[in-house]
């Protein structure tokens, strides 16, 4: 039995929320993240400031695509849902935990005065940021492995704690912490912070770098675990990897030669094409090796309304999303006065300069010649990763 | 695993009640994500209309407490969208296809929702009056029609519809009758005026106090005007619709019903208990009005009432004395409710002015308590009275439960996080307005309107 067109397209417009879900609530993790690793209270004042302002007026809405996920799972594909959440009632709990800390940590954060206070509800923010992703990526990675079968007797240990899910975490982790550097970057830019723009500069290297050897490393891995799931992302999904990783090597170089146009698209791209490509290589599987997408999907009428429906936010939230965007890119969206200053009224401070310098540019050719390099290998790379997709 | 633990695990007993503190505490929130933009709109608008600086102040204070309840309220929303599966995947396994669609159309308000009020709490600063004031409106329409949504999912539960089941799997799915299902015409309107009457309440409540304290200023008498408005228009609206849904109860649902109303047999009329309880098949310590049951379903006192020996013993609620009584003081709170608010009305009517005695501000200050405790008797009439069905002569809720185990340990985890977002969503509120207060309150009045944007601000590039 094949699919039907109206699972198919469920099951994409389920991606593509997947893939929002990933870049914008991945990077306000991410931005949890760097808060964590920003060190004293003094020295990372800065940062924590610039991550706080970039998150704060969005991270409701981003985090409206997971709702939006998971409500599309339920609908679309009901056996699939209930499955994963009987088998991986463990870590689907630690991750909501997660959410909760961060959710509170929000909540305290702009009303904590005093510093011990603002450590707290920092910490929470933080540890939120690490436990969320983490375990997501546990349950995606015990998904993929085929550790999920369609009718659970409870929940599974093995599923979730196996290499591949545990490093599948570790990768969603470093996933957040890097597009978060790269989109604080394009924040610091925009306040024309330099000093803040090389301090993110150099964490998207690192977390960049981190994060492709991570994937390198799973992907490694799930030749062994997940035979089948290898074997779409090395033939069908093999131009969406492919993607992914000249996307990620162009991100490097794009840092490198300090080019920031295209730096947020193409760093977006390097991540959705991943999330993508696990789904086109799980094709025609929901859960690998026990329910396909065929014997899972919800009758044709559902299916038709939750397109219908998901047209229907494409036309109306989506024009809100731009709007709320483009009101955070021209800085319109600020803290709310506090207290006192809603008081002294006039005598409000200037707020800090809106200018924005270039970005200074160091010698271009060494860069150019290492990103040239860096693409080299990076092509060499994916040759002979790919031809011929060998098993091992 | 002892034989007692085994036992817990086994029954549906730790999920439910996982599941019912859960809505129990997010429903709370849900009123101030639905019905506190409304009030802080009516407020800002007066204020930038008439240059009324305490109005303001009242909209931009109001605005900061919904930063921090609708934070509260997202996170126990998504604990919530995570239990539909960890706690019922039998229910979503098989009827996700039609519960979730409600669901779905709710994703998109809860998008529109999050997304205005990320424009609008930090919109204050430098966006013109009128452009902040719009992007306020989508954020009070989704935060209703997000409710309506949600309440469609549960009316589907109470009056399941627009499927076709075929060997227990559900092989045809109508979008349109699961949405608008029989109950869903009746319990949603019921439930956007009750969450305008919570958080209208509870928001006057505040002021109410304050006046009582002797703060007598424009600033606090505002603050219980505006949402005691609102509160008090629903209020009438709120009982006239629990009025029709009952008797629409009492011919979709006559097994709820007969427990609401302690109807043990069929028959005509029936007597109308009010409060008691039932012990060996026999009402205690209630009074029995003769025949007005009957009345009140059909407006004659030969009118037939179904009663609970209609259905085997295992088929009918259990506990009916906690429905009857939940829905009898649900009922009493509505009409103690109404009086309050007629009491204001006909002083205003009268004398073109607030009526600020103590014999009004003490009710007053515990309306909102009162609103709180009638919805969650409303729900408790509703869920339980649905029992042992999850989904209404489709499915038993035993037959939907998990089967993983560990329920017991995330329930205690779930309570203990809750306790954690009841404090921090009372609290917070309570430490802003301890700061509030600690402002001299000569302040409050002369507060300059916080628009007429500073000279020094410059606009954003
Ligand atoms: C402020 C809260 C409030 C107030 C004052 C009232 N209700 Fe209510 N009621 C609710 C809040 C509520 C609720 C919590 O919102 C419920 C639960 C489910 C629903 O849709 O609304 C509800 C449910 C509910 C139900 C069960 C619906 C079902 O099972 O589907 C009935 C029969 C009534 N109500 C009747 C009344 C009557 C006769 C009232 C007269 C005063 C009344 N309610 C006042
Ligand atoms: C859209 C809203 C709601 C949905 C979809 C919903 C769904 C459910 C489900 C699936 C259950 C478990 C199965 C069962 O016991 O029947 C349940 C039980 C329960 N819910 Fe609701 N519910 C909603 C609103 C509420 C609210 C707001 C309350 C507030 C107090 C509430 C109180 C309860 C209670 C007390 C139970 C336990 C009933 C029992 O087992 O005896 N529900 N609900
Ligand atoms: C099983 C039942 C329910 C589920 C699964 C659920 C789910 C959610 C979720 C996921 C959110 C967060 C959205 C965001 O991130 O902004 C949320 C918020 C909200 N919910 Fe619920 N909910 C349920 C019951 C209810 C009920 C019974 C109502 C009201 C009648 C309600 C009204 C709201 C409103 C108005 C909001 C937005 C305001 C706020 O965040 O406080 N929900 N809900």
């Amino acid at each position: 039995m094949s699919p039907s067109g109206e699972a198919i397209a469920t099951a994409a417009v389920m991606f593509v929320a997947l893939a929002a879900y990933a870049l914008f609530g991945g990077a306000d993790f991410g931005g949890g993240i760097w808060d964590l690793l920003a060190g004293g209270a003094r020295r990372g004042a800065a940062a924590r400031e610039l991550i706080d302002e970039s998150i704060t007026p969005v991270w409701e809405a981003n985090h409206v695509w997971l709702i939006f996920v998971l409500v599309l799972l339920w609908t679309g594909f009901p056996p699939a849902f209930a499955a994963i959440m009987t088998a991986l009632f463990i870590p689907l709990s630690l991750s909501l935990l997660g959410i909760f800390l961060r959710g509170v940590g929000f909540a305290f954060r702009h009303t904590a005065e005093r510093l011990r206070m603002q450590q707290l509800t920092g910490a929470m923010f933080a540890a939120a940021s690490l436990i969320t992703p983490f375990f997501l990526g546990t349950v995606i990675g015990a998904v993929a492995t085929g550790q999920v079968p369609a009718r659970p007797a409870g929940n599974l240990l093995a599923a979730w704690t196996s290499l591949t899910a545990v490093l599948t975490g570790a990768l969603f982790v470093a996933a957040c912490a890097y597009i978060s550097a790269i989109f604080l970057v394009l924040e610091a830019r925009l306040r024309g912070h330099q000093e803040l723009i090389r301090y993110f500069l150099l964490r998207a290297t690192g977390a960049g770098v981190l994060t492709g050897a991570l994937g390198a490393v799973t992907f490694a891995e799930l030749s062994r675990s997940a035979p089948h799931v290898f074997a779409g992302l090395t033939g069908r999904a093999l131009p969406l990897v492919a993607v992914s990783i000249a996307a990620g090597v162009a991100v490097l170089g794009m840092i490198w030669l300090r080019w920031f146009p295209g730096l947020r698209v193409t760093a977006a791209i390097a991540v959705a094409a991943v999330v993508w490509g696990w789904g086109l290589a799980q094709y025609p599987d929901l859960l690998p090796g026990s329910l396909t997408l065929a014997a899972g999907s919800a009758p044709p009428g559902a299916l038709l309304a939750e397109l219908v429906i998901a047209g229907a936010a494409a036309l109306i939230v989506g024009p809100a999303f731009g709007l709320l965007y483009r009101l955070q890119q021209r800085r319109l969206l600020t803290h709310p006065e506090s207290d006192t200053e809603l008081r002294r009224g006039a005598q409000l401070a200037p707020a800090r300069t809106g200018g924005q310098p270039p970005a200074g540019r160091a010698p271009a050719a060494p860069r150019i010649t290492t990103s040239l390099v860096l693409a080299a290998v990076a092509i060499k790379a994916i040759k002979d990763l790919f031809s011929p997709p060998r098993r091992r | 695993m002892s034989l007692g633990a085994q036992l817990v695990a086994a029954s549906p007993l730790p999920a439910r009640s996982q599941m019912a503190s859960s809505l129990g505490f997010h429903i709370i929130l849900a009123c101030f994500g639905i019905a506190l933009p409304g009030a802080t709109l009516v407020a800002e608008w007066i204020g930038i209309r008439r240059g009324d600086a305490a109005a303001m102040l009242l909209a931009r204070r109001w605005s900061k407490v919904m930063a921090v309840l609708v934070a509260v309220g997202a996170v126990s929303g998504t604990v919530l969208s995570y239990e539909m599966g960890l706690l019922w995947p039998g229910l979503m396994g098989r009827f996700g296809a039609t519960i979730g669609i409600p669901f779905t159309v709710e994703g998109i308000f809860f998008f529109l929702e999050a997304i205005f009020l990320g424009v609008y709490l930090y919109g204050w600063r430098r966006m013109s009056p009128w452009a902040h004031w719009w992007s306020g409106v989508p954020m009070a329409v989704a935060g209703a029609a997000g409710a309506l949504s949600v309440v469609a999912a549960n009316s589907w539960m109470n009056a399941p519809a627009g499927f076709t089941l075929s060997h227990g799997r559900i092989s045809k799915v109508d979008p349109l009758s699961v949405y608008f299902n029989a109950a869903t015409p009746y319990q949603t309107p019921h439930m956007v005026l009750a969450a305008y009457m919570v958080t209208g309440y509870l928001v006057a409540g505040v002021y109410a106090a304050g006046l009582l304290r002797g703060r007598r200023d424009r600033y606090h008498r505002l603050g219980l005007a505006i949402p005691f408005s609102l509160a008090a228009i629903a209020t009438p609206l709120q009982v006239m619709m629990g009025d029709i849904i009952t008797r629409f109860i009492a011919s979709n649902q006559p097994v709820k019903f007969a427990a609401m109303e302690f109807v043990a047999r069929t028959g005509r009329e029936v007597p109308e208990y009010v409060g008691g309880i039932l012990l060996n098949g026999r009402v205690y310590f209630g009074t029995a009005i003769p025949a007005l049951d009957s009345i009140l379903v059909g407006f004659s006192p030969r009118t037939r009432v179904i009663g609970w020996d209609s259905v085997p013993p295992d088929r009918r609620p259990p506990v009916p004395t906690l429905i009857h009584l939940s829905f009898d003081v649900m009922v009493g709170l509505g009409f103690l409710l109404l009086a309050v608010a007629a009491w204001q009305g006909w002083w205003w009517w009268l004398h073109r002015r607030l009526l600020l005695t103590k014999w009004f501000l003490v009710p007053a200050a515990l309306g909102g308590v009162a609103a709180v405790i009638a919805m969650e008797a409303g729900w408790t009439v509703t869920e339980v009275g649905r029992q042992p069905w999850i989904v209404y002569h489709v499915m038993l809720t035993s037959s939907a439960v998990t089967r993983a185990s560990g329920v017991v340990v995330t329930l205690t985890v779930i309570l203990i996080l809750y306790a954690v977002m009841t404090v921090v969503s009372i609290g917070i509120p309570m430490i802003m307005s301890r700061r509030w207060r600690a402002e001299r309150p000569a302040d409050e009045e002369a507060e300059q309107v916080p628009y007429g944007p500073p000279p020094a601000m410059p606009r954003a590039p």
